[in-house]
């Protein structure tokens, strides 16, 4: 049976939600921004109109407004954005069991079965467009096609609250003359490698040989020749499945540079604790640390290394992220975002071989001290209970936000008694 | 003219299928109004005053009208 898969993307998603959220901002250029206090101002998503004033996404918002002065900037409230995307993922599920997520605003939703012919595909992809104006104000544009590389590339090529098809008899002539950069997983460094020997257009990198693809870029480069070719077999996940967690990271941008080791400590500390909560969550521990430094000058450099002993412990991922952050990098300039994650990630159950180098009896009480820890803020708030050294921090957004809990209530009374 | 969210006090009936149906608005707490119909529901957004909720069109007496409810709180558009 002839696969149809289609690739829906929510047209300027959070813009989109905002102006749907505020009739008001209808019709004005609108930009979705972060805040400036925490360093996060830049534009995170702009709507049509800010679009022609040639708003960019990413860039600083002082350079947006210089651009169009009249710039609407609303801040970001993601909770409202994530029950947008269940409500999205309600429509889709009208249609089919297999939808696949790729972030809040964009989805594969395999139509195989339900719809026989790219006729009916069509019908359903138009129904589909006119439920989201109808119950949630925003316009998506869909791609329809055979498989999911093609999907997401048509979706892109479809224009805003439009549907774009390609079938097998026709990619050639619609998707070949595109430039690779177009292709999903083609990314700018890969398209530059390319166009170095004549790699142009989708249809050059289809006529390539697959043995020299793969010679030069590794497993990409076959994939790269496969999904040009349009043979990209890849299924659609069923809905409510999720992937595979293979790390899990968390990254802060600093509300002021860090100009020091003690205060790189605290923030890898904070970020830590994030990350050993949702491994535990997860029921994994890592093997490796993989941390990753921004500069004040926008440089990023990334690193990675092994544990000592697999771990969801926050005090010795930090301590290796720190080991890490130490051994690498020379504080030629001063540090604005950091981030840690936890890689080589296995089943907290996995039988581990022991050696005579580890101390073993410590990390089993490192670990009883932080499950205590993630108990106490489970039952009593997460400010309950917090490393000494991270009581004043004020480089790290949220970190200074103490907000009483009934457990520092409690202790505070006691104190005074 | 510029329309606004009221939110109102509704008394709603709930079937054994769990399925709410309004029967009496509280109209910022001084005027009732009895639901005649609830002619269709279904999740819409508020055009006029913006947002997705689930809309009820009702009858009260001769006049037509949208009735929202978004996680537990029942609104009007009016203004």
């Amino acid at each position: 049976m002839e696969r149809i898969i289609i690739h829906s993307d929510m047209n300027s998603c959070y813009a989109s939600i905002e102006c749907s959220l505020n009739p008001e901002l209808c019709g004005k250029p609108v930009a979705v921004g972060g805040r400036k206090e925490d360093r996060h101002g830049i534009i995170l998503a702009k709507n049509e109109e800010a679009k022609r004033y040639g708003v960019k996404t990413g860039e600083v918002i002082w350079q947006a407004q210089r651009k169009c002065p009249d710039l609407v900037i609303v801040p970001p409230h993601f909770d409202i954005y994530m029950k947008y995307s269940r409500l999205a993922s309600q429509i889709y599920a009208d249609y089919s069991d297999r939808i696949e997520p790729m972030g809040l605003d964009e989805v594969w939703c395999d139509l195989t079965g339900y719809a026989k012919t790219y006729k009916e595909a069509n019908a359903m992809a138009d129904e589909i467009r006119s439920r989201f104006k109808d119950e949630l104000g925003i316009t998506v544009s869909i791609g329809i096609s055979f498989n999911k590389i093609f999907a997401k590339l048509c979706s892109d090529l479809a224009g805003r609250d439009e549907v774009y098809t390609v079938t097998p008899d026709n990619f050639k002539e619609k998707i070949w003359t595109l430039p690779v950069s177009s292709m999903m997983g083609i990314g700018r460094k890969t398209a530059v490698q390319l166009k170095n020997y004549c790699i142009n257009t989708i249809g050059d990198l289809a006529a390539s040989d697959s043995e020299w693809l793969r010679s030069v870029f590794g497993v990409c480069g076959l994939d790269m020749y496969r999904n040009a070719n349009g043979l990209d077999m890849s299924s659609v996940a069923k809905y409510g499945e999720y992937p595979e967690v293979k790390s899990i990271g968390h990254g802060v941008t600093c509300k002021e540079d860090l100009t020091d080791n003690d205060q790189v400590w605290r923030v890898f500390l904070s970020l830590s604790q994030l990350v050993a909560k949702k491994l535990k969550a997860e029921k994994m521990i890592a093997s490796g640390v993989q941390i990753s430094i921004r500069d004040n000058q926008l440089v990023t450099k990334q690193f990675q290394c092994e544990t000592p002993i697999s771990t969801r412990s926050a005090f010795e991922i930090a301590t290796a992220a720190f080991s890490l952050f130490e051994k690498q990098y020379t504080w030629r300039n001063n540090v604005r975002a950091l981030s840690v994650r936890a890689i080589n990630l296995e089943d907290e159950d996995t039988p581990l071989q022991l050696d005579l180098y580890n101390d073993y009896r410590k990390h089993d009480r490192q670990m009883k001290i932080e499950d205590t820890v993630l108990d106490l803020r489970r039952r009593f708030g997460e400010n309950a209970i917090k490393n000494c050294c991270l009581m004043l921090e004020d480089k790290i957004p949220g970190e200074s936000d103490n907000k009483p809990t009934p457990f520092m209530r409690d202790f505070r009374k006691g104190e005074k008694k | 003219m510029q329309k606004r969210k009221i939110f109102v006090e509704v008394i709603i009936r709930v079937d054994e299928e769990g399925n709410n149906y309004p029967e009496c608005i509280f109209f910022e707490r001084e005027r009732k109004y009895f639901i005649d119909k609830v002619i269709d529901v279904r999740r819409a957004c508020a055009t006029k005053t913006g947002g997705t909720a689930m809309r009820y069109t009702v009858r009260i007496g001769s006049k037509t009208t949208y009735l929202f409810e978004d996680e537990g709180k029942w609104f009007v558009e009016a203004s």
